[in-house]
């Protein structure tokens, strides 16, 4: 509790105290017209309502009249005129009625306070400092003052402070707090690591690759920071709701103090001035709107909370309503449900050895920088010397032709066999097929294919458990290879072959294609997806570890590269829209039946504390429940 | 030019009247109070003084909220 709550809640206390012992007093001590009794109430009144009176005279000075603080004020300084003028000494129904208002004020001030520090530790990454060795010592400063290419030493327990590569050392690093992924993540020298991670077991001497302002840790926070205030469409209703309502509340207080005396009057029959008085105070009190406007951003902020906790982090409290709404999601297939690694997958047709033909392959596209050639490599294992490989001719679109230890060898696609005159044999299974020939002849091919990730099909069947109408995958990769992993997936539908331009041109035929309020995600991996992400409606990268194209374009960010985490984003946001709505249509009904059973004089000011306070304690619980989403 | 100050603010409504009185000072161009991290954050105008400006905007606050701080 911060000092501001401790000193309500020492206020809470007297005024109880007080109350309760006016109330015990025998009637014979303190009668009912005294004045006595009348300043001992007032005294308590005052203990409890100080700062809601000072607050509303400020109020209206500033010309701020209608907000909660002068509703209070009006109604209880009214219950107690009422009082006065009607000789009941009935004071304790006002000085409730600020008690009760103060109780949930306080409340609501802790729970927010609580909920603020739960979702704050959860995103409790930021590193305080880095590690420097100077004169072999290790020296703590600002990670902002650690210039790029600096190599910083991080102890095991210390978060990693800056994005960049181990030059020294290796340890498992825990990403949970940017993943949700409990499992740590093993890293060693030559190793890419990035900040926000925590070093669990080695020391690490890691030299940067970005400044801090750059890092992952910072562009992360800097994103959850400002994310509710892009304000969703259930929020700009509430505020302008508000706006509006207050005023009109108490414009209709107004007349049902007014109106019905005055007809009654009018009739001949007795105004019954203080009864319609005291109707049209309960009917101020009823009226506060706080339990909506607390509890719809803090459902909001709950729900981003609860979803950031998960790895998942949503930009702004507008796509988690966005997200809810989703009936269409297309995915890219490349890095989002294949893992975007190529491996050599088997060689067939051949005579030779396996690892003589790899072994010739890799050598042949040793000078490649293409992911091909990089499996190709990988694949091979050892070191190639360069040395052996001479008269290297790069065909662009066909393949490579060298000689290696004098040995002419061809390695690429069909089109470069033709191209040879060279026989070759297709391949029955799908991926990327590359073919060798040496000294012209045909000496098999190798397979390379990219492996779909574990949970991608379980994923594609959560997401249509979860209600979702159309998958559809769009790639730039062959038909045969793209209809392949589709159907082991269980998607419905394939566009394959597409480059970049043509997937922006396919998203906006789905999203002319469909329905007003049937939303459509894109999940890619954020590189070269940029342009797709933002043109739909609600934009998923997949993978941010590392990739800022990710984070800058996308509206929803899975920060580890399971598939099935979009299904949970999805659910997260349904959960959260729908607290959000029972608690508009809880407090906006409970409060109009309220207005109604008040202005009929049925309900009584202790009726309307609980349309106050009760439904407002209600609703902010029920906003809390939104940041529980481990078993969505 | 942007900046982000802390603020202190007891409701949700009032951090709403906040941004809207931030919003309305001579040299702001834009502003956005998040009332859950407790942050404003202020987008100024070409070649205003951010600290003139922000006392204008503290002066704005006080007045729709007197509870109000802003850590400038």
């Amino acid at each position: 509790m911060t000092k501001k709550q401790k000193k309500m809640l020492v206020r809470i206390i007297i005024a109880t105290i007080m109350l309760i012992g006016l109330k015990l007093t025998p009637e014979s001590l303190l009668s009912e017209t005294s004045w006595i009794r009348f300043g001992l109430y007032m005294v308590a009144y005052l203990v409890i309502g100080f700062d809601i009176l000072k607050k509303a005279v400020k109020g209206i000075q500033n010309g701020q009249v209608f907000d909660e603080n002068f509703l209070m004020a009006i109604a209880t300084v009214g219950a107690i005129a009422v009082a006065l003028f009607e000789k009941s000494g009935d004071y304790a129904e006002a000085i409730a009625v600020m008690l009760f208002y103060q109780i949930g004020e306080l409340f609501q001030s802790y729970a927010v306070g609580k909920s603020r520090r739960n979702i704050s530790d959860l995103m409790d990454i930021r590193p305080d400092y880095a590690n420097i060795e100077v004169d072999g010592k290790l020296e703590q400063v600002d990670p902002d003052e650690v210039e790029i290419g600096s190599v910083i030493v991080c102890q095991p327990g210390e978060k990693v402070p800056i994005d960049g590569i181990i030059i020294e050392g290796n340890s498992s690093l825990n990403t949970s707090a940017l993943t949700g992924e409990s499992l740590p993540r093993e890293a060693k020298c030559g190793d890419e690591v990035i900040s926000g991670c925590i070093n669990m077991t080695g020391v690490l001497k890691i030299q940067t690759t970005k400044e801090f302002g750059e890092s992952t840790v910072s562009k992360i926070l800097d994103m959850v920071e400002n994310a509710s205030s892009k304000k969703s469409r259930s929020e700009n209703f509430i505020s302008k709701f508000a706006k509006y309502y207050t005023p009109a509340v108490c414009i209709s207080a107004l007349a049902l103090a007014i109106c019905p005396p005055v007809i009654r009057l009018v009739m001949g029959s007795s105004p019954m001035w203080t009864t319609w008085i005291y109707r049209a105070l309960t009917f101020l009190v009823i009226s506060c709107p706080c339990a909506l406007v607390i509890s719809i951003p803090l459902s909001f902020f709950a729900g981003i909370g609860g979803a950031s906790k998960e790895g998942v982090l949503v930009k702004g409290s507008n796509y988690l309503e966005t997200l809810s709404q989703t009936k269409y999601v297309v995915f890219d297939k490349t890095g989002t449900m294949t893992q975007g690694v190529f491996e050599v997958a088997g060689i067939h047709h051949n005579e030779k050895e396996d690892a003589e033909i790899l072994e010739l392959a890799a050598h042949v596209e040793s000078f490649s920088s293409h992911p091909i050639s990089k499996s190709l490599k990988q694949a091979y294992g050892k070191d190639i010397d360069q040395s052996r490989v001479t008269e290297v001719e790069e065909i662009g679109g066909h393949g490579i032709t060298a000689k290696v230890d004098g040995i002419s060898v061809a390695v690429g696609n069909a089109k470069l066999m033709k191209k040879l005159g060279i026989d070759y044999k297709d391949c029955t299974h799908v991926g990327t097929i590359v073919h060798v020939a040496i000294n012209g002849q045909y000496e098999g091919h190798i397979l390379i294919s990219d492996k779909i990730k574990p949970t991608a099909k379980e994923a594609i069947a959560a997401l249509r458990s979860a209600g979702i109408s159309h998958t559809i995958m769009l790639t730039g990769d062959t038909k045969s290879v793209a209809e392949s992993v589709a159907k082991e997936l269980g998607i419905e539908q394939v566009y394959s072959e597409l480059l970049p331009g043509d997937k922006v041109s396919k998203v906006e035929e789905l999203l002319a294609h469909k329905k007003e309020d049937e939303k459509l995600a894109f999940v890619g991996d954020g590189i070269n997806d940029a342009p797709v992400l933002s043109r739909a409606d609600i934009g998923i990268a997949m993978g941010a570890m590392g990739s800022d194209a990710a984070i800058e374009a996308a509206d929803i960010v899975l920060m580890d590269d399971d598939p099935l985490k979009i299904s949970k984003a999805i659910k997260i946001a349904r959960k959260c829209l729908r607290i959000v709505y029972q608690n508009i249509y809880f407090a906006i009904g409970v409060k109009l039946i309220c207005l109604v059973l008040g202005a009929l004089g049925i309900a009584n000011m202790w009726l309307a504390i609980f349309a106050d306070v009760g439904v407002m304690v209600l609703a902010v619980l029920n906003a809390i429940r939104a940041l529980f989403v481990k078993n969505l | 030019m942007k900046k982000s100050y802390k603020i202190e603010v007891d409701c949700a409504n009032c951090a709403n009247k906040m941004e809207e009185a931030a919003k309305n000072t001579a040299g702001v161009k834009d502003c956005v109070v998040n009332f859950m991290t407790l942050k404003m954050n202020v987008e100024f105008e070409e070649g205003q003084d951010a600290k003139a400006v922000m006392k204008e905007v503290l002066k704005n606050c006080k007045k729709v909220e007197d509870d109000c701080e802003i850590y400038i």
